[in-house]
């Protein structure tokens, strides 16, 4: 069950801050940068992950249907996610929900929902990802990193990103060193919108990560070790997204090696006494346990 | 070196391409675009570098990073036809319609009859080079058409340039780094020199472009190497043949030129220098990305700057999922992407790293120009088409002032046309267009 609470309960859901920024980046993007994505897929995305939250916050029994962890998966994976098809978006979108409810380990869901999802396209060979996307604007990165250095500031959870970006630059700067190449090398691959969206806004998922500080230290380290090996030793593209897909599942590991207090989005639990008031709240998975295990035939759990 | 408007390799002097021009002794050359064909399904890749190399072939030369050490049968010596060929067939491309008579219809600005097409052929800037050079120790040696080609491998920079320079190759101080990076993440060098006695025995005047055939993850280019030497910044087309989609540069953005844009009709005889007035305008605003210029199925083309590739075309370019069976049948093959890059060492400081994507959308960059009718326009619409061409033609000329960065006054003179933006023969009589001015012109 969840144990830890927000110590500010009147402070704003971290979420609606996400939300906004992703939505600018969003908005940016398409505009200015011109996304290889057009309003009806991005339209279809955003209604498919809501969609499924609501089917699913019926078929778990929740108490209320809460759409914003629905939009962030929809805005991040309109974001990440290019197909020509639009079934592949809504099959993205679907899963990436669906995941939450299903992938559960001890309370937590297993992947973060928009990783599984882009993970998932880019098995099917008809989805990819566009990491050059965004250019190497220099202000551009910037903003990125404050707005998303709110996020997780207000989300609490900002050493995991801190660390990552630390364990990161240390083996870009390591490489150049080796090679011999100028400094201008990492910072050109720090100085990614891509890059930033992923330290900020997806591997800070703090329902993803470890509970403990140095749990999530070690998994942040992990992740960088895993992208910076996919890119550099396997030549392929988009390692980190592998890599937080795969370290993901040593999350349970690290737990129970290091554990920490649980954490909870926001502060509107403290007066929902069921605890069932968020999507992602420890109860649900009381309630998809007995449901899994009945299917499976072993009676009530 | 090879290298050139189409391909890459380069040679002697400098300037390279995803290479490195090399040069022996002094001799300078001049490279234009380098262009190069990539052919890449899987880890499967198929690179063949064309070069307008246009100097004495015995001061050509070129090295080229390969992430493999290349038999004999892994190099094959290519048709510059086809590279020609296929750069044709994706090169941005200019459109005319021309207008029916607004007395028979509604006057018609657009959607009028394509009548011609004409493929913009692109002479790059030319780019300088120094005279690079390498050596080390040697993994291969062969004779491929009219080239001698050495496989390369080093343990270290200081090792490689000490072989080049013993053996007549001169090497940049800047590219020494380089290489060293090069050789500590295995990359071997492939060294190709021009075989003047087999050159006389093909009887080719020409240098024809290099292909080399390799499986590696690795689906980029290496630029790095050619901008040591470079005196400025360097153009590269990528021809990129794949199974199923568009390729996109993965670490640097890749933008779309602009297209379908209505221009005035002089550009029909100006179209090369405004297309790199366009592209040079693009680079200024982009800055440091990859342009794309064509995306399209190879099976067929609308309109169509030159015919799509034949099978056997495709594959002698690498495309090694054609099925020869199929020739004659269903002509849907490969998928071109046109990729141009104008690169330097301040904004590219990586290698040109590369993805397909499963896009499939066709894409081309056109450029329309619409002729006005010339026939009679005295009825009921004429007046109204007149009015309607004096705004057109100040639409294109503003459209041609934004992407090129021309003068507008300058492009009004080349129009020809009045304060109003309509022609003096608009505004004559039909009397005056029956028998012209002269007359009263002479009586005076």
């Amino acid at each position: 069950m969840n144990s830890a609470r927000s110590p500010h309960p009147t402070r704003l859901d971290p979420r609606v801050w996400q939300i906004a920024t992703l939505s600018g980046l969003l908005v940016y993007g398409m505009t200015a940068l011109a996304f290889e994505i057009r309003l009806p897929q991005a339209a279809v995305t955003l209604a498919s992950a809501l969609l499924m939250q609501w089917a699913c916050t019926r078929l778990w029994r929740l108490p209320a249907f809460d759409p914003k962890s629905a939009l962030i998966s929809g805005l991040s994976l309109c974001l990440l996610l290019r197909t020509p098809s639009l079934s592949i978006a809504v099959a993205a979108a679907a899963l990436a929900i669906a995941s939450k409810f299903v992938l559960r380990w001890r309370g937590k869901h297993l992947f973060n929902p928009t990783n599984l999802a882009v993970v998932a396209g880019l098995t099917s060979g008809r989805a990819w990802v566009s990491p050059g996307q965004w250019g190497n604007v220099a202000f551009f990165g910037f903003l990125m990193a404050c707005c998303g250095g709110i996020v997780v500031n207000r989300a609490r959870r900002s050493d995991v990103t801190f660390a990552f970006l630390a364990a990161y630059a240390l083996l870009l700067f390591a490489r150049m060193a080796w090679l011999g190449q100028r400094a201008v090398v990492p910072l050109h691959q720090m100085e990614n919108g891509a890059f930033l969206l992923f330290a900020f806004f997806m591997i800070s998922d703090p329902r993803t990560t470890p509970d403990s500080r140095l749990g999530r230290v070690l998994f942040a380290c992990l992740v960088a070790l895993g992208g910076a090996s996919v890119q550099f030793v396997l030549y392929r593209t988009n390692g980190l997204l592998w890599s937080l897909a795969a370290c993901s599942l040593l999350t349970p590991l690290i737990d129970r090696w290091l554990p920490g207090p649980r954490y909870q989005w926001s502060a509107a639990r403290s007066s929902d006494p069921t605890g069932r008031g968020m999507a992602h709240g420890t109860p649900i998975h009381a309630v998809a346990g007995r449901r899994v295990a009945r299917a499976l035939g072993f009676g009530r759990a | 070196m090879l290298v050139a408007a189409s391909l890459a390799l380069s040679a002697s002097a400098a300037h390279s391409f995803c290479g490195f021009y090399v040069a022996r002794g002094d001799a300078r050359l001049y490279n234009h675009a380098s262009q190069v064909v990539l052919a890449r399904d899987g880890d499967r890749t198929v690179m063949t570098m064309m070069s307008d190399f246009s100097g004495d072939p015995k001061e050509f030369a070129v090295v080229i990073p390969v992430p493999v050490v290349l038999e004999k049968s892994q190099v094959h010596i290519g048709d510059s036809t086809i590279v020609a060929h296929l750069d044709a067939f994706s090169a941005p491309r200019l459109v005319e319609y021309f207008d029916p008579s607004p007395c028979r219809q509604p006057a018609v600005t657009k959607s009028l009859s394509e009548v011609s097409v004409r493929a913009g052929r692109m002479q790059m800037d030319g780019v300088s080079v120094n005279d690079p050079l390498f050596g080390v120790r040697i993994e291969a040696r062969y004779t491929v058409g009219e080239y001698d080609i050495l496989i390369l491998s080093a343990k270290e920079s200081g090792g490689l340039a000490l072989w080049l320079t013993a053996n007549g190759y001169r090497i940049p101080d800047a590219a020494r780094p380089v290489l060293a990076a090069y050789i500590k993440q295995g990359m071997k060098f492939f060294v190709a020199k021009v075989n003047l006695k087999e050159q006389q025995k093909l009887g080719f005047q020409s240098l024809r472009p290099i292909a080399v055939a390799y499986e590696s993850p690795k689906f980029m280019l290496p630029i790095r190497l050619g901008m040591a030497n470079a005196t400025g910044p360097q153009d590269l087309i990528v021809l990129a043949l794949t199974r199923s989609g568009r390729v996109e540069c993965v670490n640097y953005r890749t933008v779309k030129v602009a297209t379908d844009q209505n221009v005035p009709e002089y550009v029909k005889d100006k179209f090369e220098p405004f297309y790199r007035a366009a592209f040079d305008q693009q680079v200024r605003k982009e800055g440091a990305v990859v342009f794309t210029e064509y995306a399209w199925d190879m099976g067929w083309c609308d309109p169509c700057a030159s015919q799509p590739l034949s099978i056997q075309e495709q594959r002698e370019l690498g495309a090694m999922w054609v099925d020869p069976a199929m020739a004659g049948s269903r002509p849907a093959t490969s998928f071109v992407t046109r990729l141009h890059v104008r690169y330097d060492r301040a904004g590219f400081p990586e290698d040109l790293v590369f993805q397909e994507t499963g896009d499939r959308t066709n894409w081309q960059a056109r450029y329309v120009i619409h002729h006005p009718w010339q026939g009679d326009l005295e009825c009921e619409g004429g007046a109204a088409y007149r009015a309607e061409l004096r705004e057109r033609r100040q639409h294109e000329a503003e459209t041609l002032a934004s992407l090129t960065g021309w003068n507008l006054h300058d492009i009004r003179s080349a129009m020809h046309v009045e304060d109003d933006w309509s022609r003096p023969v608009e505004n004559m009589k039909w009397y005056q267009r029956l028998w012209g001015t002269s007359d009263a012109a002479g009586g005076r």
